[in-house]
């Protein structure tokens, strides 16, 4: 026996210095945009950890903010320019300096400038940038400009902005301090990463309830109280029917429905009017019954006590309702009973019933009463903060279906019937929001040549006169935003891009220029087509049918080796940002925020932050707000001069922090040449405070709408009632139904009258409608917690974490099937057919397969071994998607999208499955391995931050 | 083999997990690599890390499971790292006396130096807590981040393990388990935090802190099973209750 002496333990480096240097910026692991504190080492990174004082993630850091260093120092990394030599998608460039590549991007945009800037599609993936990328477009004139909230989120957005003038994520988030019950509804864990990791934390010490309702039972489901496993896409089927239960059990707060939603207002009811189902109005306000003085009067009238119910006669003898009169009738037909939607949903009618009860019951029975007395828009004073502890969260698995802006609204509708938006406890706005109903921009036409856009290329139609159509009600952009196929599509679709610009429907481009958007992968609907479209040649002119493709990313993605021109960026420490409210914000209930990216470390190669490249473009082109009017560069310092001494209007820049000579204003005040450094003091980022008094009722509090009028982020301090009946919606289906001046074409007239209805309805999804008695299967994704989309798989550690996925079944159904754990088995949809390995397990829904997103790669990229698992055995659902939907009888295609917003549908995805026979090792499609410009770099064993190794003296 | 410390100061740092709130993100395995990836036991290798199968050295693993039985079943995220155990077999099973448990504290160590590579160490560990670094050809562990704890070049709040400092959903606490009035002790005294296979008697200083009884029914929560409908009054016309429940204040 080896004898010690315990007096002799050997001596450890305990007390070993971890930094020579430590500066502070954000991560861009993913898209939650947490503060770091990285600490360098001779110059190289040593260790990256959330910062304490960051209003996002408060010191913690996710399992990809961790990973940083390895996405650092990446093989994937390009390192200089690259011009295609090779036919596209071979993977084959040369490598040339700067200059040329400038000079040909120049060549060929001023080209398209001067003669149709329409033909240039900028659109952009992951880009955090926005607010200097769509303002770029608005410069060239070009209308064909979108980042991808067409096929993430705009379902959610769209249906919060058009209903409560806010949204989950971005726009407000749980009272994690005061809910008592918390739903959670979808796939939530890629979103908004660690702030709900840190309130789930909360939630469940508190004692909170915690409800998901998720067809798959992984990560927060799993430590929820309750699991719902719901069949997909029925999501709208269940709230409504908890509406059903509220509403019959009068389990409703109508106080806060009279004093802070558009419940009262009177709705004409006037069939076959022009006016049928719009808001009886006099001097341009509302009106509604005062039940005191038995008259009808403005909605703004402070001292009207409004009813919501009964009819009444209008000035004109017309008839009218409170909006929450059609709202009672429809939902408390028997057809949104728990028994009705039991066995559509999948969940039991005595759960239904039970969750409305529980709702109820938290909401009514058990208010959070917070002492701090508030004056409301009105002057009214109160004592008191009464809220309703229930606070809802929803993502993607609300929003990826062809269904999603209506279960959104739905969702807001049950939140607004229970009291709970913005009370304690409840859904709380963070600044800038709550905004006008919906906000005030409106989306630009395409710009005649060597002239800019009126305006920004996205916005928010208020009516069929805002749509970007021509005068037969045509789309004038790419992608069919804004028009009568997609009429709300504020995010724009990038995902119809490459498919529309292909066949040259509306017309054809000249260039698609794409930032961090891995489109020939794993961000396609119909990923083998999709790449074919990239590569078909004009059979008449030998040209690709999509000319030219100019792509910038910081390392080799699969997208690298269809683009013409590569322009190779930065990874996000040695480059400067900003997180800029003008974009999206990163703020919280409580506070408004923005922030800055500096650089870390010097790029060891050739390579240019995006940003950078884009404002030295602008000006190479000469874009009007990109040079001075002598035709030198207006920003020569680039990008980060940009940040400090751009203005959108007087006084309101990119950053909102330390403006003015002295940094002394906030939000508004001049251009201060010093406020980078500034930002750098206070560890990158800024913190502006909401009044004590405004923390919440935001919309209808005097105090919170002054100071959002003094911030610049509402222009009046008007009140903004919550739109439960939405007229907008049915200005749309007026004119779908011959009304107005604005012509519907022919053949979007029933789609337009049937899913723009004022108040939230549910349908069965297209493909399920479509093709769901063939393929039985509902077939999802969601993206793991430890990785980011693509970016994860070239992460030396994350794909260890990741590195292949499986298609999940339940377990009695594969056993029924006669499937076993590591079979393989084939999967087919109405589109197409992939054969990949299965898993069995108990936590899914009986009727839906899933999978990992984005864990498998092409062979040949991100720097990794062409036998990667990745490649080998890692698999996209893509492949089953269609971008497009099957023609109509008349021959129509409309893509794969929520008729509304003209979100992508992939959730909607339906299969069926069998066991593949034979033997396989590989995941099918197989692609061929593409060459990759980048030099192998693979180390055969990775000794990272041996360097660092403390002696024991240390 | 190798003896254990004969008097201790009776102090037992470790971690306790709380399995209510991880949701398994692997926020902690990561950020615990990229810490001690240039620490103490630096570097923790990583073998084929862009190959095709790669595989590295990682202090924390977790692992996600279904557990299923008498017709219910649950899913389990799993933090798994060193428990730095009172009786620490890999210890007494150490020939050259390279694997220890210090005295002062109770957190178990491998001195490189001594290390032969023989592995009886993670032959002899139950919980499957040991690494092997084969490009080093010597055991790596869990040091409960030594080189942070005591490290007086952090600011006093950053002196506990990476994985403490990073996860979350404050599922994983840091303290010395053997003062009782301490707060993961009370921690663990107020949630049942028990020990990993108690039976082997290894007496692991780490605990785990069992999933909090789940909420499923009304009662749970105080509330009835469903709400009862309200039949119209005669009279009150359709809806007539939403406004006599504006009048009723």
């Amino acid at each position: 026996m080896t004898q010690r002496n315990d007096f002799s333990d050997p001596p450890v480096a305990t007390n070993a210095k971890v930094a020579d240097e430590v500066k502070y910026t954000t991560c861009y692991m993913c898209a939650c945009r947490c503060g770091i504190k990285v600490s360098l080492r001779d110059g190289a990174i040593r260790y990256i950890e959330g910062n304490r004082n960051h209003p996002v993630n408060r010191g913690v850091l996710c399992a990809k903010g961790s990973a940083g260093i390895m996405q650092h120092y990446s093989p994937a990394r390009l390192r200089k320019p690259l011009l295609r030599t090779g036919p596209r998608g071979s993977g084959e460039f040369r490598e040339i300096e700067w200059e040329e590549a400038l000079k040909i991007a120049t060549g060929w945009l001023s080209a398209i400038r001067a003669t149709d800037p329409k033909k240039l599609a900028l659109f952009t993936g992951r880009d955090q940038s926005q607010a200097l990328t769509g303002w770029w477009a608005q410069q060239f004139g070009t209308a064909n400009y979108a980042a991808h909230g067409g096929f993430c989120s705009v379902n959610m957005a769209a249906g919060g902005l058009y209903t409560v003038g806010g949204s989950f994520w971005e726009f407000g988030e749980p009272d994690w301090e005061n809910a008592k019950y918390f739903m959670l509804f979808g796939v939530a864990e890629d979103h908004d990463s660690n702030p709900i990791k840190i309130g789930l934390g909360k939630l469940k010490t508190r004692g909170a309830k915690v409800v998901s309702i998720n067809p798959v039972r992984t990560g927060y489901s799993a430590i929820a109280d309750e699991w719902i496993g719901i069949r997909p896409g029925t999501d709208g089927l269940f709230i409504l029917a908890l509406v059903h239960e509220l509403l019959r059990a009068e389990k409703i707060d109508a106080h806060y429905l009279a004093r802070y939603t558009n419940s009262s207002w009177l709705v004409i009811q006037d069939e076959g009017a022009e006016d049928d189902g719009l808001f009886a109005r006099a001097d341009g306000h509302p009106l509604v019954y005062d039940r005191n003085t038995k008259t009808i009067v403005s909605a703004m009238d402070p001292n009207a006590s409004p009813a919501l119910s009964g009819e009444y006669t209008l000035s004109d003898g017309r008839r009218a309702v409170p909006s929450f009169t059609l709202l009672a009738r429809r939902y408390l037909d028997v057809k949104y009973s728990p028994d009705a939607v039991s066995a559509q949903t999948g969940i039991p009618a005595a759960t239904i019933r039970r969750i409305a009860a529980e709702l109820a019951h938290v909401a009514f029975e058990q208010p959070v009463v917070i002492d701090r007395p508030w004056t409301d828009w009105a002057g009214r004073k109160h004592d008191t903060m009464i809220g309703r502890p229930i606070s809802i969260h929803a993502m993607r698995g609300i929003s990826a279906h062809s269904n999603g802006f209506h279960t959104c609204r739905a969702l807001h509708m049950l939140q607004t019937l229970l009291g709970a938006i913005d009370t304690p406890g409840a859904f709380r706005y963070e600044p800038p929001y709550p905004k006008p109903i919906p906000p005030a921009i409106k989306p630009a036409h395409p710009a005649a040549p060597n002239s800019s856009l009126s305006g920004p290329p996205l916005g928010f139609p208020q009516g069929p006169e805002d749509l970007v159509v021509d005068d037969n009600g045509e789309p004038l952009r790419i992608d069919k935003a804004f028009s009568w196929e997609a009429p709300l599509a504020n995010h724009g679709m990038f995902h119809t891009v490459i498919a529309n610009a292909h066949r040259g429907d509306p017309y054809k481009i000249d260039t698609l220029f794409m930032y961090m958007a891995n489109m020939s992968w794993n961000s396609a609907m119909n990923t083998a087509e999709t790449i074919c479209m990239l590569t078909d040649k004009d059979t008449a002119t030998g040209e690709y049918n999509i000319p030219r493709i100019i792509y910038s990313d910081a390392y080799y993605s699969e997208m690298v080796a269809y683009a013409d021109l590569v322009l190779p960026d930065t990874t996000y420490l040695e480059r400067h940002d900003c997180i800029s409210l003008l974009d999206r914000p990163i703020g919280n209930a409580e506070a408004a925020c923005d922030a800055i990216r500096q650089p870390v470390v010097k790029p060891d190669r050739d390579v240019r932050p995006f940003q950078d490249v884009l404002i030295d473009l602008g000006a190479r082109l000469k874009l009007p707000g990109l040079v001075k009017p002598d035709g030198t560069p207006r920003y020569p310092g680039l990008f980060p001069d940009y940040m400090v001494n751009h203005e959108r209007s007087p006084g309101v820049g990119m950053l909102a922090g330390w403006r003015g000579d002295n940094g002394g204003s906030q939000m508004i005040g001049p251009v201060n040449p010093h406020q980078i450094e500034r930002y750098i003091e206070n560890q990158c980022f800024w913190r502006g405070e909401i009044p004590h008094a405004a923390h919440y009722f935001k919309p209808w509090n005097k105090a919170y709408l002054e100071w959002a009028v003094e911030m610049g982020f509402l222009s009046k301090p008007e009140p903004i009632f919550i739109q439960l009946y939405s007229e907008t919606l049915q200005k749309f289906r007026l004119a779908a139904r011959g009304h107005g001046n604005v012509r519907v074409p022919e053949k979007h007239r029933e789609r337009v009258a049937t899913y723009f209805d004022p108040l939230p309805i549910w349908y069965t999804p297209f493909e399920e409608a479509r093709f769901g008695g063939d393929y039985e299967f509902h077939a999802v994704t969601q993206r793991p917690m430890a990785m980011y989309h693509s970016w994860g798989s070239q992460n030396a550690w994350l794909r260890q974490i990741h590195g292949e996925n499986a298609l999940y079944i339940n377990r009695a159904m594969g056993e029924k099937l006669g499937i076993a754990d590591g079979d393989w088995i084939k999967v087919s949809s109405e589109h197409s057919t992939i054969t990949v390995p299965a898993k069995l397990m108990d936590g899914v829904n009986p009727n839906t397969v899933w999978t990992w997103n984005a864990v498998g790669k092409r062979s040949g990229a991100w720097g990794l071994d062409a036998e990667a698992k990745e490649a080998k055995r890692g698999f996209l659902l893509n492949h089953l998607i269609r971008d497009l939907m099957p023609p109509r009888e008349d021959g129509y295609r409309y893509a794969n999208s929520d008729p509304v917003t003209g979100q992508a549908a992939w959730y909607d995805l339906r299969v069926r499955i069998e066991k593949a026979a034979g033997k396989h090792e590989r995941s099918e499609p197989v692609f061929a391995t593409v060459k990759s410009p980048v030099p192998s770099q693979r180390p055969d064993v990775l000794r990272y931050g041996g360097r660092f190794r403390p002696t024991a003296k240390q | 083999m190798t003896s254990l410390p004969q008097t201790t100061s009776g102090k037992r740092l470790g971690l306790v997990i709380d399995l209510d709130v991880c949701v398994g993100c692997h926020a902690c395995a990561v950020n615990c690599k990229e810490w001690n990836t240039g620490g103490v036991a630096a570097p923790l290798t990583d073998r084929d890390p862009y190959g095709q199968d790669p595989y590295g050295v990682w202090f924390n693993r977790i692992h996600s499971f279904e557990v299923s039985g008498c017709g219910s079943s649950r899913t389990v995220n799993f933090p798994r790292s060193c428990l730095h155990c009172e009786q620490p077999a890999c210890v007494t099973v150490c020939p050259t006396g390279a694997s220890y448990k210090r005295a002062e504290d109770g957190i178990v160590l491998v001195n490189e130096d001594r290390c032969i590579g023989c592995k009886l160490c993670s032959w002899a560990c139950p919980y499957g807590a040991r690494e092997f670094d084969n490009d080093a050809g010597v055991m790596k562990k869990c040091t409960l981040c030594i080189d942070r704890i005591y490290n007086e070049k952090l600011d006093a709040v950053e002196r506990v393990p990476a994985c403490v400092a990073t996860c979350p959903t404050s599922a994983r606490h840091f303290g010395d388990l053997g003062d009782p009035n301490s707060d993961v002790s009370k921690l663990v005294r107020e949630r049942g935090g028990y020990d990993l296979m108690p039976e082997m008697d290894y007496r692991p200083t780490n605990k785990y802190l069992p999933p909090r009884a789940r909420r499923i029914e009304a009662a749970e929560i105080g509330a009835a099973p469903q709400l009862a409908p309200v039949e119209p009054a005669a009279g009150a016309g359709f809806l007539g209750w939403v406004d006599r429940l504006l009048s009723s204040g």
